[in-house]
């Protein structure tokens, strides 16, 4: 997990040896970091960190692009909590975050784990099976997705084979999220290829050892290969929970523009964008980005506080 | 699947060879599931409209060209090609931004000591992992207010300003790799940073600067939620809002037509795809490891 924890203290101490030495040296070296980085600061202060600041303003304002927002202090907050629509959005949401999130890394971490022994092919199989990652987010997957599981389709008559008649997954509301899981699903190619590289730093002789203790193929998985990937599956643990709570475009294609029917998969941007585009109601919607910013950086919290518990980070691994 | 940790055995046991039969057939299913979809809409682009979604075999008996002929006719008076061009600026723009914005970023984290530089490196990270839709009120009210709205510039700006910090994280990590000697010996020799940074750590880099060009320009390439807020005259459309009128004019008899361009715009994704992938996956696979 270089990415969060451990990647900011590296820059830390050593300045090159060869930078000149002394205040004036030191000054010169100060303008040529901040003349490099200054594309980034312009980027920092424009995009990011004033856009935040607007953000947080408008939550507690009434505004519609036309007139200047006005301020009302909580009313947003207040409206969305008893808004029965975000309320549904904040569901179909956590359901989609809680079904789509475990299912996609477990099918992930099987396939790293069939791949990593090496056999024939094995570099063209993590090739095809990364390739959804790259188009699952196209509008073009969404088309696809949409006829597969439409009415007569192949979704729909496999089940029937099945004895289910629930009919194609797009018009029915209690089944068009699980169209979007299995669209998640499908691109576990990214966190199984991160799983790939994970398993093969775990060192072999560890296995050997254990193997001639005597233990099985359970165990040697339960002691060795979870505890040694622990780091790679907390990374990707994270970043796909942040990245599903974020889900937009699949739901706006595969259901129909109102994320629809009945709301069924009106995920929390969707209601986001339908607010803040559709109706103009930019506080409102700035209310719920920063509710999204404050639900991530809780669930990010969780799960750093959590892997104290179960990341098992090797000091010296290689 | 738990016995995939098991390392291989050496030689060919009766109980290895089926092994290897089982491994070769759960990656075969794995693959089958996994290609459908693109089988699919590669068959589907050749089959008559009203076959499209009821007929269940994968390839068309007889393969037909009207969807692409249906093509040519364009949508709403607007040709077809005209999104392919407005996609292809978005996407060039974007590589060309992100690859200067982020390698000059990213040398100036790796090697120039500045004050303050482990702060701004945390912050950056920090941005990594914000959601995107706090922003995209706040922006779009600034290039709005800026007349920019409906032009490529609030999609590009960012790229060009360093704002996609993954690309910046992925720079930074393949800086730190390189010998300290070389860039070192560079400055000693009286090189400045700009020279080191052209002519010493920028071509040393070309495989973190591949893998950052090859994977912006497919994020543009698919962008779906920037140009839908951004663009509002059809003839600036992307592919994807392209597709997406196929979709909203509801005629069944143009489905042909939709499968085929979504086949169309899937091409240049799996183009770059099949050439560069051994970029990509490693790119995507060092950023969960230590660097």
């Amino acid at each position: 997990m270089t990415l969060v924890k451990e990647a900011p203290a590296r820059p830390a101490g050593k300045r090159p040896a060869a930078a000149p030495a002394g205040r004036r040296g030191r000054r010169r070296e100060n303008l040529a970091g901040y003349l490099f980085m200054s594309p980034w600061i312009a980027g920092f202060l424009l995009l990011t960190a004033g856009p935040m600041i607007a953000s947080l303003y408008y939550a507690f304002t009434s505004y519609n692009l036309f007139t200047p927002p006005r301020w009302i202090g909580l009313d947003n907050f207040t409206t969305m909590f008893h808004d029965p629509r975000w309320q549904k959005s904040v569901e179909v949401t956590l359901k989609y975050v809680v079904v789509a999130t475990p299912l996609k890394l477990l099918l992930a971490l099987g396939v790293a784990l069939l791949l990593a022994q090496k056999r024939r092919g094995e570099g063209l199989y993590r090739a095809a099976f990364y390739m959804p990652s790259l188009i699952g987010a196209s509008v073009s997957v969404g088309f696809v997705w949409r006829a597969l599981f439409s009415d007569d389709a192949i979704v729909d008559r496999t089940q029937k084979v099945f004895g289910i008649d629930v009919g194609g997954w797009i018009g029915n509301p209690d089944y068009v999220l699980y169209a979007l899981v299995a669209l998640s699903i499908w691109q576990f190619g990214a966190p199984m290829v991160i799983f790939l590289a994970g398993l093969k730093q775990v060192p072999q002789e560890l296995y050997e050892a254990a193997e001639m203790d005597g233990a099985g193929p359970l165990r040697r998985f339960w002691n060795i290969t979870l505890p040694m990937i622990s780091p790679v599956l907390f990374f990707n643990v994270l970043l796909e929970s942040i990245h599903a709570f974020q889900v937009f475009g699949s739901a706006y294609v595969v259901s129909n523009t109102y994320c629809g029917p009945a709301d069924a998969t009106l995920v929390y941007t969707c209601y986001l964008y339908q607010k803040g585009f559709k109706e103009a109601q930019m506080g409102f919607a700035s209310a719920m980005a920063w509710t999204l910013v404050v639900a991530v950086a809780l669930v990010t919290a969780v799960l750093f506080w959590s892997q104290k518990k179960w990341v098992h980070y090797e000091e010296a691994a290689k | 699947m738990t016995t995939a940790t098991t390392p291989v055995a050496r030689g060919t046991s009766p109980r290895r060879r089926t092994g290897s039969l089982a491994w070769h057939i759960g990656a075969l299913l794995v693959l089958a599931v996994v290609l459908y979809p693109v089988i699919w809409v590669l068959g589907a682009s050749f089959k008559p409209s009203k076959d499209i979604v009821a007929s269940l075999d994968l390839l068309p008996t007889k393969p037909v060209w009207a969807n692409f002929s249906g093509l040519a006719d364009g949508i709403s008076g607007i040709s077809v090609s005209s999104f392919f061009v407005n996609s292809l600026m978005y996407a060039l723009l974007a590589v060309v931004g992100v690859v200067v914005s982020s390698s000059l970023t990213a040398y100036a984290f790796a090697k120039i000591g500045f004050a303050g530089r482990n702060l701004l490196f945390t912050m950056m990270i920090g941005t990594l992992l914000l959601p995107y839709h706090v922003l995209l009120i706040p922006q779009y009210v600034l290039f709005r207010k800026l007349e920019l709205v409906d032009t490529l510039v609030p999609l590009v700006a960012g790229k060009f300003l360093a704002t996609e910090a993954f690309f910046v994280f992925l720079m930074v990590q393949f800086m730190r790799a390189l010998p300290r000697e070389l860039d070192e010996a560079a400055r000693l020799d009286g090189c400045g940073h700009l020279r080191t940074y052209w002519s010493i750590v920028l071509p040393l880099c070309r495989p973190a600067v591949i893998t950052s060009a090859i994977f912006t320009f497919i994020n543009a390439w698919n962008d779906f939620m920037g140009p839908l807020i951004y663009l509002n005259t059809p003839s600036k459309y992307t592919v994807s809002l392209g597709l997406m009128m196929f979709r909203d004019q509801e005629g069944i008899s143009d489905y042909g037509s939709m499968i085929a361009m979504s086949l169309v715009a899937l091409v240049p994704v799996i183009a770059f795809f099949m050439a560069f992938q051994r970029y990509l996956i490693d790119g995507m696979a060092t950023s969960g490891l230590k660097g």
